[in-house]
């Protein structure tokens, strides 16, 4: 497949690519049902480094089911997910995490008792904590002055600096999505999953939005998959899109050549005009 | 065969009753969603009644079986319903957990306290004469009781099975329990048919009592708790969902009891350390096993999100000028104690305070596993058993020094509560709440009571066993002693909970998805805040005995950690001053109820007093004084520094703005909050379009 207008290929010894400068993330045969009824069914894909793609899909399509296959979240019963050439297997969510795969999530996930900066630094904490209780006996755990940068870099990125000290209890569903994303990105990820992101945002929130997941993917390699309702982010995001429905693939290409597809017209209107 | 059912017959009145709480445990869980562990204080109050009303009343049986079980014990359900549980969202399993815990360690202290605390004997049958021999099955006879058992048993199972599965009003039970705003938005009327499903269900645990009564010689409500731990088994069974499964895992288990009361020896410890397990297997096995119960996590109201956020700490709140008044007047108090404790205080009541300071170092492992690591642990008291029993073994048989000794029932603690966090991985909320207290029952009756020191009689600890003149009543080491443990405590806690863990605590306590997808590992802390507050509960039990001077099982058994659990609530689980203030109030109300009439004093009113307070944890689920300590901070700055009560907490930038386009519903003037947070700005509001 081409590369699609404003892809940045990966240097052959780039770190976020796998080995031998192959892809990013790859989804093979990936099948996973819930009490015989097939959520995902035989998907396979391929996220190159750098590469910003997009799932999309009808309701029900099994669009979120996959993220939480590629995850961890849920163990696909067939298939395989593989970052960077390595087999995630039986590998836990955090584990993947730590690997470089970031994610926010469908209905709003937050930690209720924190602040926004205190999210972004739990975030950056996580990414390499390791035998942190003697470090907490020992009073040796206050962030550290780097970390503090780190994280009013990510707040100025992502828009949200004038809302850092605030509770996120006391934040609308529009900024709470926009502290989940910064969240995920304060952790550096290689392949962020973005599950609806623009839900809940307006219009100039939802252009914002598209435009951070732009720089990031221009300016910082990262590789973007993006489940979204919002055709027009979607067009405005992704080099590549691909359609599921009932579980499974039914088109893959630009946006503009999967939206002129019948199948994915039928998908989506219940007509092949 | 005709040995075997003489051992088993004698089972089937025990396993009646065990069936008809099981099913009622299932009948409330399916129509509310709350796990009633106030169940077997509900059959004890009828019970009570019932045997009183006969015995000292002379009502006839009919009209005391009325008045006890169809008219009370509904009532008491609707009560319930009415004034606690209506008023807890359908996804704070933990609110619905203490309520019930509440209920369940105040009822059956609030009784003797009401009507004397006269023994009940010899209660009468409600159907059939108990003495009166009916009929013989393989030889065994069959007297009135095993009877009126089966037979109310039978008609129960029947009609809870009609009315769940064909009638109208089980259907919307079952809706109810998902969101019963949702359902009210279908236009069903979720409150009349979630109070129904109360008074349904307080019926059965009113019949259940009056059933098991005449059974038992004397009446006692340890014998009730002990009932609804072998329906909290059967009821684990039918994974909270069927009620033939419910009745027959709890047949079974009466039944299973005394056929290995036949054929065990009577005199084995194998016997003594088996037959009281029992139900403590039978939940483990069935937590373990049966998939339902491993996902028994929190309900998901689709209406979850119009509940309001939990309300901010008192100490977020203050401005900082308060703050620093406050902290002042902290360390003036502290000081002040301490010079008290070392010059003038009376003996008596410098033994009070000792003793509050080592409860609250027990305490502080509660605010460790349930305010930070937001489980709800029910062995606390069993883990702070370990420690305690683990420190006078040593002594009683190596002469270990009790301080050296406490370093190893600590660890011991903790590696108790590492087992316990690794068999309830895949527990939380309701699984998590019913794995401690099985774990909390099996330490009862086959640890401490068959390892226990002297047989589990109570031991003395002696001076040459603890050392530094800890033990002489007219020095002042004890309280250096137990000052100094505290303060590493709480030292150690503050740091955790400030530090790195106490973060991603508080962030799995969020949301345990995100958690781990930003690459928390939830297991690993999970394990971490186990142990830790094993470790802490271990080394507040240690203390525990050198202050009390004996050791024995009934200072740890698992009621006592269910009141813990309650006493700490009350003063606010989520902070360590709210550990202190429990330890130091629960010793103090204790010694100021001393003064009053002797029906009054001992451990059942304290217990009465802080469950009433726990009860308030569905408005204030903080703890009743640190809402208080919120509400009279707000007080106190908006009359000091003259400040808004929102300004606490920095307001979002932007919220409530509209977008100019013109609207079909206007809101003219609408402004609202939670704890002194803006959550609505006043002024007109539009939707759009």
């Amino acid at each position: 497949m081409p590369a699609p207008e404003g892809f940045r290929p990966p240097a052959v010894d780039d770190p976020m690519s796998g080995p031998g400068g192959g892809p990013l993330l790859t989804v093979t045969g990936v099948t996973k049902s819930f009490g015989g009824i097939a959520a995902v069914r035989n998907v396979s894909f391929r996220v190159e480094p750098g590469e910003s793609v997009g799932l999309v899909g009808p309701n029900g399509a099994g669009k979120t089911t996959l993220f939480n296959c590629i995850c961890g979240q849920l163990r696909p019963e067939n298939g395989t997910v593989e970052l960077k050439g390595t087999t995630l297997g039986r590998l836990p969510t955090f584990r993947r995490a730590r690997l470089g795969i970031g994610r926010t999530y469908q209905r709003v996930e937050v930690f209720a008792d924190m602040t926004v900066r205190e999210h972004l630094l739990v975030a950056e904490r996580a990414r390499c904590a390791q035998g942190q209780l003697l470090r907490d006996l020992a009073n040796r755990s206050r962030p550290t002055p780097a970390e503090m940068a780190r994280v009013a870099e990510v707040l100025d990125l992502v828009g949200i600096s004038d809302r850092a000290e605030v509770p996120v209890s006391a934040l609308g569903l529009g900024s709470c999505r926009l502290v989940e994303l910064a969240r995920a990105l304060v952790a550096e990820p290689i392949l962020l999953l973005a599950d609806e992101p623009s839900s809940g945002l307006d219009i100039t929130e939802t252009r914002e939005l598209a435009n951070v997941l732009r720089t990031l993917q221009r300016e910082r390699g990262m590789a973007v998959l993006l489940v979204e309702h919002d055709l027009h982010m979607v067009a405005e995001v992704v080099d590549r899109t691909i359609v599921m429905d009932l579980g499974a693939v039914i088109a893959e290409g630009t946006f503009d050549e999967v939206m002129a597809d019948s199948t994915v017209r039928h998908a989506y209107l219940g007509t092949s005009a | 065969m005709e040995h075997f059912l003489g051992f088993a017959i004698p089972g089937i009145p025990y396993g009646c009753t065990y069936a008809i709480v099981a099913v009622g445990l299932v009948l409330t869980y399916q129509a509310t969603g709350v796990f009633n562990f106030a169940f077997g204080a509900q059959a004890y109050t009828s019970a009570f009644v019932y045997t009183k009303l006969v015995q000292n009343e002379q009502f006839p049986i009919w009209l005391a079986f009325l008045l006890s079980v169809v008219v009370l014990a509904p009532l008491l359900g609707l009560i319930f319903d009415r004034y606690l549980f209506r008023k807890i969202p359908n996804t704070n399993t933990t609110a619905k957990l203490v309520t019930g815990i509440s209920l369940f360690v105040g009822i059956p202290a609030i009784l003797p306290v009401l009507f004397g605390s006269q023994n009940q004997y010899n209660s009468p049958s409600i159907l059939f004469d108990p003495n009166t021999v009916y009929f013989r099955v393989a030889s065994t006879p069959v007297n009135g009781i095993y009877l009126s058992s089966v037979v109310v048993t039978a008609v129960v199972l029947v009609a809870l099975v009609v009315l769940m599965r064909f009638t109208n009003l089980g259907l919307q039970m079952r809706g109810a329990v998902e969101s019963r705003r949702l359902v009210q938005l279908d236009g069903v009327n979720s409150g009349r048919v979630i109070a129904t499903a109360w008074a349904v269900s307080s019926l059965l645990a009113g019949l259940a009592g009056v059933l098991l009564a005449p059974i038992y010689g004397q009446l006692q409500a340890q014998d009730y708790a002990t009932l609804l731990v072998a329906a909290f088994a059967a009821a684990a069974w039918a994974a909270l969902r069927s009620f033939p499964i419910a009745a027959l895992v709890g047949i079974l288990m009466g039944v299973a009891d005394t056929v290995l009361q036949g054929y065990l020896p009577a005199t084995s410890s194998l016997s003594a350390a088996v037959l009281p397990s029992l139900p403590f297997i039978v939940l483990v096995a069935a937590l373990l096993l049966v998939p339902g119960m491993r996902k028994l996590h929190d309900d998901t109201d689709p209406l979850s999100s119009v509940d309001p956020p939990p309300p901010p700490t008192t100490a977020s709140l203050r401005a900082p000028q308060l703050s620093r008044v406050i902290r002042i007047a902290w360390y003036v108090l502290l000081a002040a104690f301490i010079v008290s404790m070392l010059s003038w205080m009376p003996k008596t009541w410098e033994s009070v305070f000792n003793s509050g300071l080592a409860f609250s170092t027990i305490f502080l492992s509660i605010t460790l596993i349930t305010g930070m690591g937001g489980q709800l642990s029910l062995a606390q008291a069993t883990l702070a058993g370990v420690g305690a029993f683990t420190a006078a073994q040593l002594a009683n048989h190596l002469g270990l020094n009790f301080l050296a000794g406490a370093v190893v029932g600590a660890v011991l603690a903790a590696a108790v509560a590492v087992i316990l966090a690794l068999a309830s991985l895949r527990l939380k909320g309701l699984g998590l709440a019913l794995m401690t207290i099985a774990a909390a029952l099996f330490f009862d009756n086959s640890i401490f009571s068959q390892i226990g020191v002297s047989h589990g009689k109570a031991l003395t600890v002696a001076d040459k066993w603890v050392g530094l003149g800890i033990l002489n009543v007219d020095g002042h080491n004890l309280f250096i002693m137990l000052m100094i443990v505290l303060v590493i405590c709480v030292a150690a806690v503050t740091l955790v909970g400030n530090g790195t863990t106490g973060r991603f605590l508080a962030a799995q306590r969020g949301s345990e998805t995100a958690a781990a997808g930003i690459g928390i590992n939830i297991t690993w802390q999970r394990i971490q805040v186990f142990a830790l507050s094993g470790a802490v509960a271990g080394i507040g039990g240690t203390m525990l005995v050198i202050q009390q001077q004996s050791v024995n099982a009934n200072q740890f058994n698992y009621e006592l950690g269910l009141a813990f659990v309650v006493i700490v609530i009350t003063t606010g689980v989520s902070t360590i001053e709210g550990a202190i203030q429990a330890g130091m109030g629960f010793v103090v109300v204790q010694q100021v109820l001393t003064y009053l009439p002797a029906r009054y004093g001992g451990n059942g009113l304290t217990f009465v007093l802080f469950a009433a307070g726990a009860l308030t944890y569905v408005a204030h689920p903080e703890g009743i004084l640190e809402y208080q300590k919120r509400r009279w901070t707000m007080r106190f700055q908006r009359l000091l520094f003259h400040e808004d009560p929102s300004s606490g907490r920095p307001t979002p930038p932007g919220n409530g703005s509209g977008h100019g386009a013109t609207s079909p519903v206007s809101v003219p003037s609408l402004g609202g909050g939670y704890s002194g947070v803006a959550a609505t700005e006043s002024g007109a509001g539009h939707a759009g379009t």
